[in-house]
């Protein structure tokens, strides 16, 4: 049963050398928390799995990062992630690309305890060049076509970030769309949940097709008010903010500003200096 | 009425979904999306369409308006997997693009350490392996119609070709709108052909902004102006706040 936990415990709980599966979809919905813990913190030599937005790209910044596996690095709203970019620019980080749906299809393997799923998508193009080691799979039947085999990601920890969880785990999310959630906190040994509004078991609410993540695959979960900000959690993105994350990361001096001033407390000193500069009107 | 040249771009957008029927239009870009919704308030009324997140909507819906009624659900799960089910036609973009229709939004330069990131290959590769696709690009010069692209993100006729017939079964590539001109890639060995010319545009314009050798057979005619209905749609109904022109240029 997933247990209480709080940000520091669950980043203290990480090792070095990790494989961390990261849920949401670009710049929607993120663990943005418990990642601004992950940057924090003295991790190092991380292969980060992820529909990539901000998460990567701060990762990525705070030199976290040995290898992303990802189909995409994107803010949504713009268009590239200007950290990611730079460290692949620099050949600061290891890249394995993969097509959404293959990258979908590998979360699947994993969390059913298959060594491959196999799927059209990745045949012809220059994804099978540059993952050397991905192998194409035969099928038995009449047919014979030759398929990708896309070999199942399976994670040390995945964070998700839900709209609300329960004291044991259970998570449910409020927007139109639970993006893969589930299928990270099945793929990975340990699932860590975050949630904007923790509440008591049996007071979640709402439909049930929309509890998404079961305390069964949940090891601790935090309650992280605004925890997803500066990311999409069903009411929108905070554009202005994002803006001015994505600016700053552009120009070293600027980012050197952004960090000390938003990065180097923790997460309630983040809220704190969000709120402060929103009421600058920037 | 007289047409912009971005809605000239929208009309030949909308053009590509003409035929499918009841299926999904997928669409990047602004004149691609309002392409899609134009095409199924008018000619194409089966289509299917989004509010650009994960709800099928009732109704086309205007540029960035929320969805109103919805008839459907189609979170990113549920579209992956439709790309593979198949009823579904895509118009994406491409920051390079060659003569066979191989497309690159994963990086410029040397893949292992790129000159420039982009997205990553986002869903190109399945989206061109299992479904029809044409591409809209906005800007149409020699850097993005260039001999080689630096990464296959989208799979062309050649790459195909060579997969076999089985594999590439499904690989259906259809039209490339640019703010110039409309292809296709209806020759022999699935080269890309210059269909028609926007109002206003030479023939030698198109080719100037081309770095391949682009087949142009006969004649090119022009691309279809607007009827007044379309143009109605488009300025009051779809995007009133004209959107399309940040794009294209008026």
């Amino acid at each position: 049963m997933g247990v209480v936990m709080s940000i520091e415990e669950i980043v203290g709980s990480l090792e070095s050398g990790m494989t961390i599966g990261i849920g949401g979809w670009g710049s929607r919905r993120k663990p943005m928390a418990l990642v601004r813990a992950v940057y924090r913190s003295a991790l190092t030599d991380l292969t980060i799995v992820s529909y990539g937005g901000p998460d990567v790209g701060l990762l990525c910044a705070a030199g976290k990062v040995r290898r992303v596996v990802a189909p995409f690095v994107t803010l949504d709203s713009i268009a590239l992630e200007p950290h990611f970019r730079a460290a692949r620019q620099r050949g600061a980080v290891e890249f394995t690309e993969y097509d959404e749906g293959m990258f979908m299809f590998g979360l699947l393997a994993a969390a059913h305890r298959l060594p491959f799923l196999p799927t059209r998508a990745g045949l012809g193009s220059d994804v099978m060049r540059v993952n050397p080691r991905l192998r194409t799979v035969r099928s038995p039947y009449e047919d014979q076509e030759e398929l990708v085999a896309v070999p199942a990601l399976t994670m040390d920890v995945a964070l998700v970030h839900m709209d609300v969880a329960d004291t044991r785990g259970n998570g449910r999310y409020l927007g139109a769309d639970p993006y893969m959630d589930d299928l990270f906190a099945k793929a990975a040994g340990r699932c860590f949940v975050s949630c904007e509004r923790m509440v008591e078991p049996g007071e979640l609410g709402g439909p049930p097709q929309t509890l998404l993540v079961s305390r069964m695959h949940v090891a601790g979960v935090v309650e992280t008010p605004d925890g997803g900000h500066f990311t999409d959690r069903g009411e929108g993105r905070d554009e202005a903010f994002q803006r001015h994350y994505a600016a700053s990361a552009a120009d070293p001096e600027a980012w050197a500003a952004f960090a000390d001033r938003f990065l180097s407390g923790d997460e309630a000193a983040y809220r704190k200096a969000v709120r402060q500069w929103h009421e600058e009107g920037r | 009425m007289s047409a912009t040249r971005a809605e000239i771009c929208v009309v030949a957008c909308a053009e590509v979904w003409r035929g499918d029927g009841e299926i999904l239009a997928a669409a990047m870009g602004t004149c691609s999306i309002l392409g899609a919704r134009l095409a199924r308030l008018t000619f194409e009324p089966g289509l299917l369409t989004t509010d650009g997140g994960a709800l099928l909507t009732a109704e086309a819906v205007p540029f960035g308006a929320a969805a109103g009624a919805v008839e459907g659900w189609l979170p990113f799960r549920e579209h992956l997997w439709l790309v593979q089910n198949g009823r579904r036609h895509v118009m994406m973009g491409a920051s390079q693009i060659d003569r066979h229709g191989n497309t690159n939004i994963s990086a410029i330069g040397d893949w292992a350490r790129p000159k420039s990131q982009l997205l990553g290959v986002r869903g190109a590769p399945g989206n061109t392996i299992c479904n029809p696709t044409s591409y809209w690009i906005p800007k149409q010069s020699t850097r993005v119609f260039v001999p080689k692209v630096d990464v296959v993100s989208g799979v062309g006729h050649d790459r195909a070709a060579a997969l076999g017939p089985r594999a590439a079964r499904f690989h259906d590539l259809r039209r490339v709108v640019t703010d110039l001109a409309v292809f296709d890639f209806g020759t022999p060995d699935g080269s890309m052909r210059l269909v028609s010319v926007h109002p206003g545009v030479e023939v030698e314009q198109v080719r100037a902004a081309t770095g391949f050798d682009l087949v142009v057979e006969g004649d090119v005619p022009e691309t279809r102006q607007p009827t007044d209905e379309e143009l109605r749609l488009i300025r009051e109904v779809l995007d009133p706040k004209g959107l399309r022109d940040r794009e294209v240029k008026a």
